[in-house]
């Protein structure tokens, strides 16, 4: 059984301007101890499912799901102070933003020992030893001196230390990272991933890492998710994925990396996400796909089977071929 | 910190030099004769006139009375009221701390209700409860507070008969002052009912001074919360499991309430001058209705001794204020 | 034919919105805000009666009816259609008095708030673009004027002027000053080494018009909004001078005077005391409600949050 089942999940937040759905229908699985990346662009909704799944989203969002069930707990049924309990504990998240993710009204020791004692109470003494072990599991040096230090006086590399040494103080069953690395200096960024890495062998966790970058998923991952405006676009194994992309749009994203690139100019993906204005009634890539038919602007794009990835498109590709389509002809392609 | 309170006791001086110009100035642009005026009395000799301008000092240069002036203040010296023939220095030594109860218990009632109902509206945003809140602060805000001092008396006192019009205590108590304040002397003197009948004349003047300064309270609070709230640390917080009772109780507010004490500090100035008026409506014997009732009575030496005086205390007040946001705010304590 | 429809509409579908002109934006933005309408609407009601008060009123605001001391208002019994808020002590129409007395309060906030607001720009401006010793002075003289309580240094002002609503002016117009000179100072240093104020510079504008034409225009929105605020103070200032006897002088009918002369019958007509109040709290509020839609609707970064 795995330890996380999404399925079908939607979040749509209330703006002034109406609904945006954010997240669209998208389903997950991550087993015991897996480490699981999910790949897209900035606003392709992949911190807003997590923060979803941990119960972190304003009240102006909208949760919908088939299934989200983690450890066995159907979080969907759940109150928000059952769900306390699990998240902080079995289901903790680190941030982007080192810096502005700890409270700097706070020590150090203050913002490690507080999760202590929400979870698993214990005496001072013991919740302090605990957080000098933790310091010294992050590998900040003089942890026992950085106990008393205040955020502002730590650098982003060691505040992330510090947020993973609270994310994981209570031993949790998984670890979302949400782009723990983009905030920091590229000397750093390795070090940080390495002890992620590091941290999931010891403790048996799953680790669910966020990402926009391609190179990290190469490196670390098993499995990955590639998300594309709210939609879970296709996901295989990393190596599958790396030979043989089925959407378009992974395949786009991996021909922008430097080492895969042909030529002397490195290909780029041109346009943005689709917003709330101009989403297209079609597949939501057409507008940006290299690939498209006129079915693609016409008809939303249907799930793939495990074969293609289960990729969300009308012709997946195959060694970079879109697969024919039935009724459609390839006379009326479009490149837009 | 030690280098932040040098520098801030630095700026002080000259606003304080500037502060002794400006009482300084203050007797000689007053029209008329600034002999006559100082002494208070008409129809004097001319020997005597003569004797009152050499000891005031009129007959020499400007710059050296200035000069003489500032010694006398730094020796506590400011001249003694015409009317009392009592040292400005003492008057206001005796009056004061009837204001500073008075003030004190303003800024409780402001601070006790206005951060709640600031932090609610802002967990509330823009519900009812926010509009509500958010609403009543901007009406106290725009009271005019001598107005909503008589409707208390109107309703309060006259219609239900509840607290008394004026003063400080009932006059069938009576004991020698030994702190100057009122809440505790009369407890220090063990006479039954004393303390029951000094809390009730402070109720209404504490409401009237209090209205303004918690209408800002309640506002500020709630901006700072809704800027705290929207922080990734607050994110954090929640991220651990915490209740949402410490997540907003501790985590957000702590943060919140820095630039809320300095808005809490700089509401003591405008406390001094609410006081003029609260005073004066309840008869209340402090600083305030002391300088409306020496401006009435042209007690200049008294006006001038007391500007200065209060010019003083509002600065310190200003400089605890810096400190105590230098005490509040890790970033600039280490 | 039916695809390249689809690939324009959505592809045109971000170009639909036509840009707007400021005036559209800041009405779109302050119309958001009920509570600033209603304001604006009440203000607008209040200039209406102060201009036409003389034809409106339904009587003389000094003139004072022998027979008929303190009548009540027309819903109470006793209470007359000829003086539809009762009269005072005197046996003056009280509803006629607050309608003039919107004259004084609206002719205060504006003389005070366009002096205050003049003086203090072009000394902010200055002391902030000089920099130096014109600073450090200019600085140094606020700083002490802040000092003090602002309602005291008006008293003060006062009794070097003597009493009457002219002097009144002055001193409210003085004790406003620092909060515009501090307000414009810090904007001008915020926008001074800015790239267009340099490139100005270099185009050889002088300093006169570097710092009225370039850099101004740019720190108006706060200002604006302190003009809004200090509109309401200046009011309530006046107000407590006059109910100080320090302000307007009786018979003008000023509200904060006329509460000042209503003091002593609080406890026997408690409309006298009430209606000047109602009219100053209310005036106040919508001008204060004003104000916070000007500062949602100017300020940009509390925009949208």
């Amino acid at each position: 059984m795995s330890l996380l089942e999404i399925e079908n999940l939607t979040v749509e937040f209330q703006t002034a301007q109406g609904q945006f759905r954010a997240v669209d229908g998208v389903s997950l699985s991550v087993d015991q101890g897996e480490l699981m990346a999910i790949v897209g662009e900035s606003g392709s909704g992949k911190s807003v499912s997590m923060l979803a799944l941990m119960g972190l989203l304003p009240w102006t969002a909208t949760i919908t799901a088939d299934r989200l069930e983690f450890d066995g707990i159907d979080l969907v049924r759940q109150s928000a102070r059952d769900r306390r309990k699990v998240i902080g504990k079995d289901m903790a998240m680190i941030f982007q933003e080192p810096m502005t993710s700890l409270n700097p009204c706070f020590t150090v020791g203050f913002q490690i020992t507080e999760a202590l004692k929400t979870h698993l109470g214990g005496s001072r003494a013991t919740r302090r030893a605990r957080a000098v072990e933790l310091l010294n599991l992050v590998g900040l040096p003089e942890p026992e001196r950085r106990l008393n230090a205040f955020p502002h006086q730590l650098s982003g590399g060691m505040n992330q230390r510090v947020m993973i040494a609270i994310a994981i103080a209570c031993r949790p069953k998984l670890l979302i990272a949400d782009e723990p690395t983009t905030a920091l200096d590229v000397t750093i960024q390795a070090q940080i991933l390495d002890l992620l890495l590091d941290l999931r062998e010891k403790e048996g966790m799953a680790l669910i890492l966020i990402t926009h970058d391609m190179g990290v998923v190469a490196e670390t991952a098993e499995r990955v998710s590639v998300q594309y405006a709210g939609q879970k676009v296709e996901e295989q194994k990393v190596r599958d994925l790396f030979r043989d992309p089925h959407h378009p749009y992974t395949s786009a994203l991996l021909s922008a990396l430097p080492e895969r690139a042909q030529g002397k100019k490195l290909p780029t993906l041109p346009g943005v996400v689709p917003g709330l204005f101009d989403r297209p009634e079609g597949c939501l890539f057409a507008p940006r796909c290299a690939h498209a038919f006129d079915l693609c602007h016409k008809r939303q794009a249907v799930q793939a089977g495990a074969e293609d990835g289960f990729a969300l498109c009308h012709t997946p590709l195959r060694k970079g071929v879109p697969t024919s389509l039935e009724g459609a002809s390839l006379e009326g392609q479009v490149r837009s | 910190m030690i280098k932040l309170l040098f520098r801030r006791v630095g700026l002080m001086i000259p606003t304080f030099i500037g502060a002794t110009l400006l009482s300084f100035l203050f007797i000689r642009m007053l029209p008329g004769d600034p002999v006559l005026l100082m002494a208070g009395e008409r129809g004097m000799t001319d020997e005597r006139y003569q004797r009152l301008l050499h000891e005031f000092g009129f007959d020499r240069p400007y710059w050296q009375q200035y000069l003489e002036y500032l010694w006398g203040v730094l020796q506590g010296d400011l001249g003694e009221s015409f009317r009392t023939k009592v040292p400005v220095l003492q008057e206001f030594l005796t009056l004061f701390p009837a204001t500073v109860e008075l003030s004190l218990c303003a800024m409780l009632l402001a601070t006790v209700i206005g951060i709640p109902a600031g932090v609610i509206a802002a967990i509330r945003r823009g519900r009812a409860l926010d509009h509500g809140t958010m609403g009543t602060a901007l009406v106290g805000y725009s009271m005019p507070i001598f107005w909503w001092a008589l409707m208390l008396i109107i309703v309060v006192s006259g219609q239900w008969g509840l607290t008394p019009v004026s003063g400080r205590i009932s006059l069938l108590y009576f004991f020698e002052p030994v702190t100057g304040f009122m809440l505790i002397d009369s407890l220090l003197s063990g006479q039954e009912g004393a303390f029951g009948s000094a809390v009730q004349h402070l109720i209404l003047p504490t409401i009237v001074l209090g209205t303004i300064p918690l209408a800002v309270v309640a506002r500020q609070t709630r901006s700072a919360m809704l800027e705290v709230l929207g922080e990734d640390y607050v994110r954090t917080a929640r991220a651990k499991g915490l209740s949402p009772f410490r997540v907003v109780g501790i985590h957000a507010l702590r943060n919140a309430l820095i630039p809320v004490t300095t808005t809490i500090g700089l509401q003591i100035g405008v406390l001094f001058g609410g006081a003029i008026l609260t005073e004066t409506i309840f008869a209340w014997p402090g600083i305030g209705k002391w300088m409306i009732e020496s401006v009435s009575a042209r007690d200049y030496s008294v006006v001038q001794g007391g500007l200065l005086l209060i010019a003083v205390i509002v600065m310190v007040v200003n400089l605890m204020v810096d400190l105590m946001y230098g005490l509040i705010n890790p970033k600039i304590r280490y | 034919m039916t695809d390249t429809t689809a690939v324009s509409t959505a592809n045109a579908a971000p170009n639909n919105q036509a840009p707007v002109g400021p005036w559209r934006e800041f009405w779109a933005y302050f119309s958001e805000n009920k509570g600033a309408v209603a304001g604006l609407g009440f203000f607008v009601v209040l200039v209406v009666v102060a201009l036409l008060a003389d034809f409106i009123a339904p009587h003389d605001p000094i003139e004072q009816y022998r027979e008929h001391f303190l009548v009540p208002p027309v819903w109470v019994d006793g209470g007359s259609w000829d003086f539809l808020l009762g009269t005072d002590a005197v046996g003056r129409d009280i509803l006629s008095r607050l309608m003039f007395g919107a004259r004084y309060s609206l002719f205060i906030g504006c003389i005070v708030v366009s002096g205050a607001a003049v003086v203090g720009i072009a000394i902010g401006l200055f002391a902030g673009y000089l920099g130096g010793w014109v600073d450090t002075v200019a600085m140094r003289v606020m700083d002490i004027l802040l000092s003090y309580p602002p309602l005291l240094l008006a008293l003060v002002f006062v009794a070097i002027l003597g009493p009457g609503l002219e002097n009144a002016i002055v001193a409210i117009a003085v004790i406003q000053l620092p909060h515009y000179v501090r307000l414009t100072r810090a904007s001008v240093m915020s926008e001074r080494n800015r790239d267009y104020v340099t490139s100005a510079r270099v185009a050889g504008a002088g300093t006169l018009r570097l710092v009225t034409v370039t850099i101004l225009p740019n720190c108006m929105a706060p200002i604006i909004v302190q003009a809004a605020l200090s509109f309401s103070t200046a009011i309530l200032d006046a107000a407590a001078l006059g109910f100080l006897g320090m302000g307007a002088q009786p018979p003008l009918p000023e509200w904060g005077t006329m509460l000042a002369e209503a003091r002593e019958f609080i406890l026997r007509a408690w409309w006298v005391v009430t209606f000047p109040g109602v009219a100053i709290l209310v005036t106040v509020l919508a001008i204060n409600l004003m104000g916070d839609g000007l500062r949602d609707a100017l300020d940009p970064k509390l925009k949208r949050s």
